[in-house]
């Protein structure tokens, strides 16, 4: 492996629950990818959720708590790498908001505000990478795969983060990238939206799933594992030939390749 | 117009099993919402353009006696009349009585939103007058006898056949099949009625302050024979439609045309100052102009709802939101549908009442991106979600269940900590082979069964990425 990288960088992992919980492949991934970039995560095991459920439900109450616990978990990290838009964008648009009453917490959220970075703006924005070729395992057979990719609510609206993850898709080995209709609409999920009206947001998911099919892409690139939980469980539910995978975990399997033959 | 914000859930379920409203919701992506993309694309200087215009609402907003006072006053010197009416039963009153006292037979009305709030066709039919919308769209549905389904467009719901077939049973015409033969035949109906109109009641999408203007866009010039042909001429308009000066007027009329249907410029621009001057050839010996708060008041004394009053009703928020491209305009039960609709229809009748409403989005900030004054509406859906949660502002409207408190306290107890989310999660994975049951013997009643009509559950994982990372 190619490490162009001199000094090892350091930053810090905010994993986010759903991954720690329900996807720790895509936390692993991101890992991953992060050391080939040359990045070593540092990862604090008294994280929990940023608190977004319950800031979204309108129980500012109960979000204040675990805002202030992230606030405090991730004070002295020089950079925070949250592989989500939406958590991301709780932690650096909505705890300004949240703790708008309270300016000493204000100043901190702010400060920890111009540290976040979700995953894809760290590597183009942060650490400047835009092209891949130097970091793929020489030796390995690179599978081609064709993709769509979903953008994630949060990550375009809250951070104008519409760029970063198609300049990483574009750049990657083996990937052609096929858009799909309305990739800008959600896909319904909304977490307890998708709870309180689950048949409107039914709809909303089966016009995503149609346009996703459509494209006849074998992958469906996301860069919030909510929205692929989401889109995940829809897939399966109406039997549709694609897969639903984080925009981390593909990186990392293009980067590392196939030993021997490619499918 | 009776309030039915309660209703919103099993009016979206019968919206959702519409095939007709459904298909006729899906034209609006492509339609007006790519036009407004295309049109504010085209324009130069489109982004500062919408802060110009957000920066004149603002200003007019925090000064809204004083522009009010000077509009008032400057109508008042072009020979018109002002009633202020606090609420849409003193509005109504005015416009009634003035019809009876000025034996007023047959009213021709152009496009209003602010006399769907009043109810005013009712209660002008209740007092003997005739009343008939003119705007295409709004003839259709007062003939249907519906609500508004759209901000701009209130018959969107309607195909070309339902059309047909309510001329053919309202009006014995002709099964008609082409667009341009119901558009004659409305237009003759119509034509009828201007000529024997004795009153033209219109909206406003705009008053000048400094002169005195009434500012009306539309497409279909009903707005202009509303103002010109009949002897009187009523106007009704919201509170916050006043804007400083023309010059101003003429940004908030770039970004209003090109939100709400692409266009650079509508069809008509009428721009009406006062009534008839002796020396005029034409227009109306009576020029009023009621403004109506009806609630407004209420957005403007809060400093967190206040950017709801810079709305300049442009419908473009609807068109983006995914929300409303499945649940259609009715659903929301009052005159305003939509994300914008979700924060005024509530405060201006029952936030309580309205709970469903606040909720009836997933935040994806579509509406926001889409705003021409960059209204942040889902700051605004946020702020009444708070206050319907813990009612802080608005104590009497705190309408969470115990029920809803104690998940809320439970989850949160549950994320505090590493140690209670993992309890949390193992407690989960024990319950979820079970859970498949669950949802299917409780038909559709719980939470899961609703979730899982549409997806599958996530599998829960042997370890958490904290576990395996350790080890």
């Amino acid at each position: 492996m190619m490490a162009p990288v001199s000094a090892p960088v350091r930053a810090s992992l905010f994993v986010t629950c759903i991954i720690d919980q329900l996807y720790p492949e895509a936390g692993e991934s991101v890992v991953s990818v992060l050391r080939r970039l040359g990045v070593e995560l540092d990862f604090n095991p008294a994280q929990t959720c940023c608190g977004q459920p319950a800031f979204n439900a309108g129980f500012w109450g109960d979000a204040k708590p675990l805002a202030r616990q992230t606030i405090d978990l991730l004070q002295s990290d020089k950079y925070v790498v949250v592989p989500s838009g939406s958590c991301a964008s709780m932690m650096r648009v909505f705890y300004a908001e949240l703790f708008h009453d309270e300016p000493q917490m204000q100043n901190r959220a702010a400060s920890l505000a111009s540290r976040t970075f979700e995953f894809s703006e760290y590597i183009v924005d942060v650490l400047g990478i835009t092209d891949f070729s130097a970091y793929t395992d020489a030796d390995s057979t690179i599978s081609t795969r064709k993709v769509t990719y979903h953008e994630g609510c949060h990550l375009r609206r809250e951070l104008g983060a519409l760029t970063q993850p198609r300049t990483l898709l574009n750049s990657l080995p083996g990937i052609e990238l096929v858009e799909m209709e309305q990739s800008e609409v959600c896909c319904g999920f909304g977490g307890t939206f998708s709870v309180k009206y689950p048949d409107i947001s039914g709809a909303m998911l089966n016009d995503k799933l149609t346009f996703a099919a459509d494209t006849g892409a074998d992958t469906l690139i996301a860069c919030d594992s909510s929205c692929l939980m989401h889109i995940g469980g829809g897939i399966q539910k109406r039997g549709i030939d694609i897969k639903p995978l984080h925009l981390a975990s593909l990186i990392d399997e293009q980067l590392a390749g196939t030993v021997g033959d490619a499918s | 117009m009776q309030v039915k914000t309660k209703q919103f859930n099993e009016a979206a379920s019968i919206a959702l099993q519409d095939e007709k409203i459904q298909s006729n919701l899906l034209g609006l992506y492509g339609g007006f919402h790519q036009a407004r993309l295309d049109a504010s694309a085209a324009t130069p200087n489109w982004s500062e353009l919408q802060e110009r215009g957000r920066a004149i609402k603002a200003h007019t907003i925090a000064n809204l006696d004083i522009y009010l006072r000077m509009a008032e006053e400057n109508v008042r010197k072009a020979g018109g009349k002002v009633f202020f009416a606090k609420d849409s039963e003193e509005a109504t009153r005015y416009v009634t009585e003035l019809a009876q006292a000025k034996g007023v037979k047959t009213v021709v009305k152009s496009k209003s939103m602010v006399s769907e709030e009043m109810g005013l066709n009712e209660r002008l039919e209740e007092a003997g007058v005739e009343s008939v919308e003119t705007d295409l769209g709004e003839y259709i549905i007062q003939l249907a006898g519906e609500a508004p389904f759209h901000i701009i467009a209130p018959a969107i719901h309607k195909s070309r056949e339902d059309v047909s077939e309510l001329f053919e049973d309202r009006l014995n015409s002709p099964r008609y099949t082409g667009i341009n033969d119901l558009a004659q035949e409305a237009r003759r109906q119509l034509r009828e009625k201007f000529i024997a109109a004795d009153m033209g009641i219109t909206g406003a999408n705009f008053i000048v302050a400094e002169t005195g203007t009434l500012v009306l866009v539309t497409n279909e010039g009903n707005g202009r024979m509303c103002t010109s042909m009949p002897r009187i001429h009523v106007a009704i308009t919201g509170m916050e439609k006043v804007v400083p000066s023309i010059e101003d007027m003429g940004i908030m009329l770039r970004l209003l045309i090109r939100s709400a249907t692409g266009q650079r410029i509508s069809s008509y621009v009428t721009a009406v100052t006062g009534p008839r001057l002796r020396e005029d050839e034409d227009g109306p010996e009576e020029f009023h102009l009621v403004i109506v708060d009806n609630g407004r008041s209420r957005l403007l004394a809060d400093p967190e709802l206040r950017e709801a009053l810079y709305c300049l009703r442009c419908g473009a928020c609807l068109n983006a939101c995914p929300v409303y491209r499945k649940v259609g305009g009715h659903s929301y039960g009052w005159v305003y549908p939509g994300p914008i609709g979700a924060i005024v229809s509530p405060m201006l009748t029952n936030l309580s009442d309205a709970k469903d409403l606040p909720y009836a989005s997933s935040l994806c900030g579509a509406c926001k991106e889409a705003c021409p004054v960059k209204i942040n509406l889902p700051r605004m859906l946020l702020y009444l979600r708070r206050q319907l949660a813990e009612g802080d502002n608005y104590p009497q409207h705190r309408t969470s269940t115990i029920r809803e408190r104690l998940a809320m306290k439970a989850w949160r107890v549950a994320a505090s900590s590493p140690f209670t989310m993992s309890v949390a999660s193992n407690l989960a994975k024990f319950a979820q082979p079970l859970l498949p049951k669950v949802a299917q013997d409780s038909a559709s009643s719980s939470p899961i069964a609703a979730w899982t009509r549409h997806r599958a559950l996530p599998k829960i994982p042997a370890h958490p990425f904290r576990k395996r990372r350790k080890s």
